[in-house]
């Protein structure tokens, strides 16, 4: 604690003793504010990709369909044979029929408004919505083919599947950017803090003849890229969340694209990122203010 | 308080200094000469720890030196006071913050020293050059600021290396003086010099021992000087 309160409270003399260190401090600054520019679309993305995995999996896993296909005169028996076993099966919330009017409108993309749908031998739909906990699909499957011979039940796991990997791949690949992201900054400040310490190799050497410990000299460099890289990191959210408040805001036609964004308790994570810049700089540049005072020694 | 017991030193294969024992005591003043190249700056570099001998050992207020790690070498260094000959300063400082650098790497209260610090730049007769930069001054003032910064912690010895090498006669015998008076004050005082007018001029008015480094060794200079 003591340690955090003195590299933020600094001591004026102290830091002046290492000198304006030019392009160094240019590029801990461009490096911090563009990596957490980066972050927070990477974050946006991810989030986004996580919300949309959560809500087709919920939405899509919590009902299905029993499609019945039999010869007209059977048509009506066994659908209803189909809901009795419905209603006598658990996990079952709620189970009816399509009307004709309802499977017109499901057709009507394809077909038209106008499908005589009474002269096409169309099979019979029955939606079920999945109660808690859910029903055994493949327990219902066996009773079914049983008890009901034209009757399938899709549980939509075939294509809500693909969908739902989909959506945590894209949600994977955006943390995984995040990472990245990290250490590419991790990596250009520790370059930036070589340089200094290289560059300023006589103003070690003069700190050290005048009985300044390694722990000051350190201090004293990772205390002014941990500055800059947290001033960065704060320029580079600012401008990442004013760019995702620029994109379109989220709508039903817009989907995916125009969800890209943060909602409620996930808007702590751009409020993390320059602090966790900061941090970042802070360990790579004492490690490099380490390894460096070890060589120079 | 400072002592070399048979301290050889090699350097890119050759040997630069051999067997070399050599003992400062509190308040003594030494000279150490010889000529250019003959190791005056590797033996002040020995007593503060900037080198590590090859073979022998070296004692700095009775701690051999070698069993110092990097921290406890650095508050070796604030019981030394050390003047370079190149004067090493931070050029992006001005004079006075340059003077006060071992106190701010101390920890020490800046505002509580500057009363001090006034008195150290008037002493060396730099009150009027404290808010320049090194690359302002004068030789014979980078001297004066570097000597003002080796004393500023009142250490117990001073190290000089060459003090007088880049100033004219009349500065040399001023920084000469200034060196003197600390000796009166109870600092042991080395100046490593090939400048032998300095030595004399410093016999008359100081008890002191002069050293001269002769094939790799040091030996107690005769009565010439």
């Amino acid at each position: 604690m003591n340690a955090i309160m003195k590299l933020v409270m600094g001591d004026a003399q102290a830091d002046r003793v290492v000198p304006p260190t030019g392009f160094t401090a240019r590029l801990t600054l461009f490096a911090s504010g563009a990596m957490a520019f980066l972050t927070v679309f990477a974050l946006a993305l991810s989030l986004a990709s996580g919300r949309l995995a959560h809500r087709w999996g919920e939405e899509l896993a919590r009902s299905a369909t029993i499609r019945i296909s039999a010869p007209a005169d059977q048509m009506a028996a066994q659908t209803e044979a189909a809901l009795t076993v419905l209603r006598q099966t658990p996990g079952i919330a709620s189970a009816r029929a399509l009307t004709d009017e309802e499977q017109s409108a499901l057709l009507a993309p394809w077909f038209g408004a106008d499908l005589p749908l009474d002269t096409l031998p169309m099979p019979r739909l029955i939606e079920v919505v999945e109660g808690y906990p859910p029903f055994d699909a493949q327990g219902l499957r066996l009773r079914l083919a049983a008890e009901v011979p034209g009757a399938t039940l899709d549980d939509h796991t075939r294509w809500r599947k693909p969908l739902v990997d989909a959506a945590q791949s894209l949600r994977r690949l955006g943390w995984l950017s995040i990472l990245l992201i990290g250490g590419a900054m991790a990596a250009m400040i520790t370059l930036a803090a070589q340089a200094a310490l290289a560059a300023n190799h006589q103003v070690i050497e003069v700190l050290r003849l005048v009985g300044a410990r390694d722990g000051y000299i350190a201090l004293a460099f990772v205390r002014r890229f941990t500055i800059r890289a947290f001033i960065g990191a704060a320029v580079g959210v600012s401008l990442g969340l004013l760019g995702v408040m620029l994109l379109p805001s989220a709508s039903d036609e817009g989907g995916f694209l125009t969800g890209l964004g943060f909602q409620g308790a996930s808007w702590i994570w751009p409020i993390l990122i320059p602090p966790l810049g900061a941090g970042m700089a802070l360990l790579s540049t004492g490690a490099a203010a380490r390894r460096t005072l070890r060589r120079l020694s | 308080m400072i002592e070399l017991e048979q301290v050889a030193y090699s350097y890119g294969g050759g040997e630069l200094l051999s067997d070399v024992s050599l003992r400062l005591n509190p308040g003594s003043f030494h000279f150490l000469t010889g000529p250019s190249g003959a190791g005056k700056t590797t033996v002040l570099k020995l007593c503060y720890g900037e080198l590590q001998p090859t073979t022998g050992r070296i004692r700095a207020f009775e701690t051999d030196m070698r069993a110092l790690d990097r921290d406890q070498m650095a508050l070796m260094r604030r019981r030394m006071g050390i003047v370079h000959q190149d004067c090493r300063f931070l050029d992006h400082l001005p004079v006075a913050d340059n003077v006060a650098l071992p106190l701010t790497v101390s920890g020490r209260d800046f505002a509580q020293e500057s009363g001090n610090l006034s008195e150290l730049l008037s002493w060396v007769g730099l009150s009027d050059r404290a808010d320049a930069r090194p690359p302002e001054l004068s030789g014979g003032e980078r001297q004066r600021a570097a000597l003002a910064r080796a004393v500023i912690m009142s250490p117990d010895i001073v190290l000089a290396d060459e003090p007088t090498g880049n100033v004219d006669w009349d500065m040399s015998q001023r920084l000469l003086q200034l060196l003197i008076e600390l000796n009166r004050m109870g600092k042991t005082v080395l100046i490593a010099t090939h400048d032998l007018a300095l030595i004399r001029a410093a016999k008359s008015q100081v008890q002191a021992r002069v050293l001269r480094i002769s094939n790799r060794r040091v030996q107690l200079a005769g009565a010439d000087l």
